[in-house]
């Protein structure tokens, strides 16, 4: 019996292997890797030298770096919330019983299908200051200057934030599935005891999806503090004057503009421990406020 | 049972037997045919098309040696990377200001002994093009095709404003006073055609400082970027944001379209007159050929009268990188390339200039940019601006763009913008040399 295991084990190791062989040599030897090149000076063209904490006491140092953590920590705490916010006011509007909700389930999902260079493009003309949607409407509305999203450099953090609600269909559907789990006779019992619709939302609702927001917000906190295609393309640079410059644009330049990679990675592990320290820490707040079904 | 101990072997066995035979079917040719050089290039469109009109006429020429042409995008990451991986083409297309940083990584193969052997010689080209190629002495890369930039003006609009179009401006401060007769706003203010704008189409925003003399380092170990020629120039790039008003240039520029397309400042009359460069014509050509244009050499400062005649001087570069299979056949198209004949046949398909010393009558008869002749004699001039060949380039150039923005913008004063410039780009440098140090690549560290 015990011999017979043993065979099954070698014989699920050796299907195993080829993902356990890839996932070393593609993922966790560049990534112990990157420790060490993170303390060397570093091009990729040739050997690197080690500097000791050189690359992270000058990026201490260096006011572009907190420029751009700055940027990318202000889209994230308000993108962050509002499209939180925004998925799950939608979910619960598409949760509602209404004749074609398939339909109106579609339409609120298509838009995070757009691939993300597309959706730049788009909204390089929505926010156009001349010609631009946007604009137009807000003239039409009686702003008679509207700002210029795009070249204002207190404008322009803004527009993406504004426009990182496009993307919420993705969590839409998520909170959706949740909300779906939601067991009727738990809304049966609070009618019979008299609550109403807020109060529904507010004591039977939110803790029962409770653990969806969490994974939601763990996501969201991943992805925002990410955040590169979109400004990359619409904002080359970071322009106006850095206003727009986030973290992994400057890692990317250092990376493959500068060929400094010990300097960016050395910035892909700091940001690793942000993004670390923000997960526990909404993980310990969860604690509290995070109800899993059956405990 | 047994059958069950036989699938394991089985399968493994197959597998082998599909990774030998796609070993056999991709298994480079070794019969002796041609030796295949692979050339990895930008270009695309028409100007894809002239350089693939020379690799056919040079693989017609002889049969030792096929040149596969491939269009790269993103050429200069994907060449790094190609190098880095031991797996890179025989010849790569860069950009000239890539040089410095490829040259300092040791990244691509001098070509001293190639170009004596051959019999290329710095005489033979227009001296500012070659030079880009030349790095701490040695020749790392030959040109391709070159550019050069002048004032670019809208006849039309000049007429309308009561300037006479065959009197251009030529100094900053007729371009200035010009450029506030061409401005047309509507009863609200905002601005419907403009004269000049320094940020348009704001791709040398690093070149001002030298119009008005400066330079942007020593050229050993000095940034020099807030030189007091450096900050007058900025003083007079942000001289247009305040006479104009920030904010509706800004709304102004807002409009504008993309570079490539008929709603281009220039051609859509926006802007009647611009810093471009020679390859403006193909857009005009391409998109508004009936838009009145002319093109003469940008205008210089009043007081500096030896800076006139200036122009930027740029050019696309072809390398032999570091890892090559094939150095000597790839040096070979290179032989071919750079012949009055290859060059030619390369600058008027992609209609530019030659960087060679000498024109053919032909070439110029055939050019179709009616302004060929200034673009080819202006980099024989003496002022002629090239990025700085220093490794730390893409760094600087990164500095100084947010530095021009601020201005711009008037979130800074020149010089604010200037010495927050040099406060962060003088120990990038300092630390760049220190590690170039360190690898043994300067014998001598200058100390001055």
């Amino acid at each position: 019996m015990k011999k017979n295991s043993n065979q099954e084990a070698r014989t699920a190791m050796l299907f195993a292997s080829p993902w356990f062989i890839g996932f070393s040599v593609f993922l966790l030897y560049p990534l112990l890797a990157s420790i060490y090149y993170s303390f060397c000076d570093y091009s990729v063209l040739r050997p690197p030298i080690f500097l000791g904490a050189d690359n992270y006491v000058n990026l201490w140092r260096d006011e572009v770096f907190w420029i751009a953590l700055k940027n990318t920590l202000v889209y994230a705490v308000f993108a962050l919330p509002l499209s939180a916010l925004c998925a799950l006011v939608l979910a619960l509007l598409l949760n509602t019983k209404v004749k074609g909700m398939t339909f109106y389930r579609t339409i609120f999902f298509i838009p995070s299908l757009v691939p993300m260079v597309s959706l730049a493009v788009l909204w390089l003309w929505i926010f156009n200051g001349e010609y631009g949607v946007l604009n137009v409407f807000l003239k039409g509305i009686g702003i008679a200057s509207p700002p210029n999203w795009l070249s204002d450099t207190l404008w322009s953090k803004p527009a993406l934030i504004l426009m990182s609600m496009w993307g919420v269909g993705n969590a839409m559907v998520i909170y959706l599935a949740g909300l779906q789990d939601v067991p009727q006779q738990l809304y049966e019992a609070a009618d019979l005891d008299g609550a109403g619709g807020w109060m529904k939302i507010r004591h039977v609702t939110l803790p029962m999806i409770s653990p969806v927001i969490l994974f939601n917000v763990i996501m969201g906190i991943i992805g925002t503090l990410q955040i590169f295609t979109v400004p990359y393309v619409m904002f080359p640079g970071g322009a106006p004057a850095r206003s727009t410059y986030f973290y992994t644009m400057y890692l990317f330049d250092n990376a493959f503009i500068y060929h400094k990679m010990g300097y960016a990675c050395a910035m892909g592990w700091i940001m690793f421990l942000i993004i670390l320290g923000l997960t526990l820490i909404a993980l310990k707040f969860s604690e509290r406020h995070v109800h899993y079904g059956g405990s | 049972m047994s059958e069950r101990n036989y699938t394991l072997p089985i399968l493994a066995v197959l597998v082998l037997c599909i990774f030998g035979l796609s070993e056999y079917v991709t298994r480079p040719v070794t019969n002796p045919g041609p030796v295949e050089v692979v050339y990895w290039e930008k270009w695309t469109n028409f100007e894809g098309d002239a350089i693939a009109a020379v690799v056919d006429e040079f693989n017609r020429s002889q049969n030792k040696i096929h040149v596969k042409l491939l269009t790269v995008s993103g050429i200069e990451n994907k060449t790094l990377l190609a190098i880095a991986g031991g797996n890179p083409p025989d010849l790569a297309g860069l950009y000239g200001p890539n040089v410095p940083q490829y040259a300092d990584a040791k990244a691509i193969t001098p070509l001293d002994d190639y170009c004596a052997e051959a019999g290329i010689r710095p005489e033979n080209y227009i001296r500012a093009y070659y030079d880009i190629g030349v790095i701490h002495g040695h020749v790392y890369s030959l040109p391709t095709a070159p550019a050069s930039t002048a004032l670019h003006y809208n006849r039309t609009l000049l007429a309308k404003a009561g300037i006479d179009p065959d009197k251009p401006p030529q100094t900053l401060e007729e371009l200035s006073e010009m450029s506030d007769k061409l401005v047309v706003k509507d009863p609200s203010g905002h601005i419907n055609i403009a004269g000049f704008l320094p940020a348009e189409p704001g791709w040398w925003n690093w070149v001002w400082g030298y119009v008005f003399g400066g330079r942007l380092w020593d050229g050993k170990t000095k940034i020099t970027a807030n030189s007091e020629e450096n900050v007058r120039a900025f003083e007079w790039v942000q001289s247009f944001s305040k006479k104009y008003g920030n904010r509706d240039v800004q709304t102004f520029r807002s409009g504008f379209g993309t570079f490539a397309s008929p709603q281009n400042a220039f051609l859509s009359e926006k802007v009647a007159m611009e810093l471009q460069g020679v390859w403006m014509y193909n857009f005009i050509d391409q998109y508004t050929p009936k838009l009145k244009w002319s093109a003469v050499p940008f205008p210089h400062p009043k007081d500096r009268p030896d800076l006139a005649n200036w122009t930027i001087v740029d050019e696309d570069v072809i390398v032999i990188p570091r890892g090559a299979k094939h150095p000597n056949e790839a040096f070979e198209f290179i032989k071919f390339l750079e012949s009055q004949k290859g060059m030619e046949l390369l600058c008027l398909g992609q209609r530019k200039q030659s960087p060679l010393a000498n024109m053919s009558d032909e070439f110029v008869k055939k050019h179709p940019n009616p302004f060929i002749k200034l673009f080819a004699n202006l980099p024989k001039g003496n002022n002629n601006f090239v990025t700085p060949a220093i490794g730390i380039w893409p760094e600087y150039l990164a500095e100084l763009n947010s530095a021009f923005e601020s201005i711009i913008l008037m979130k800074a004063t020149p010089r604010e913008a200037l010495n927050r410039v040099q406060e962060r780009i003088q120990p990038k440098l300092d630390s760049y040399l220190k590690v170039l140090k360190l690898r043994n690549e300067i014998a001598d560290t200058p100390t001055n």
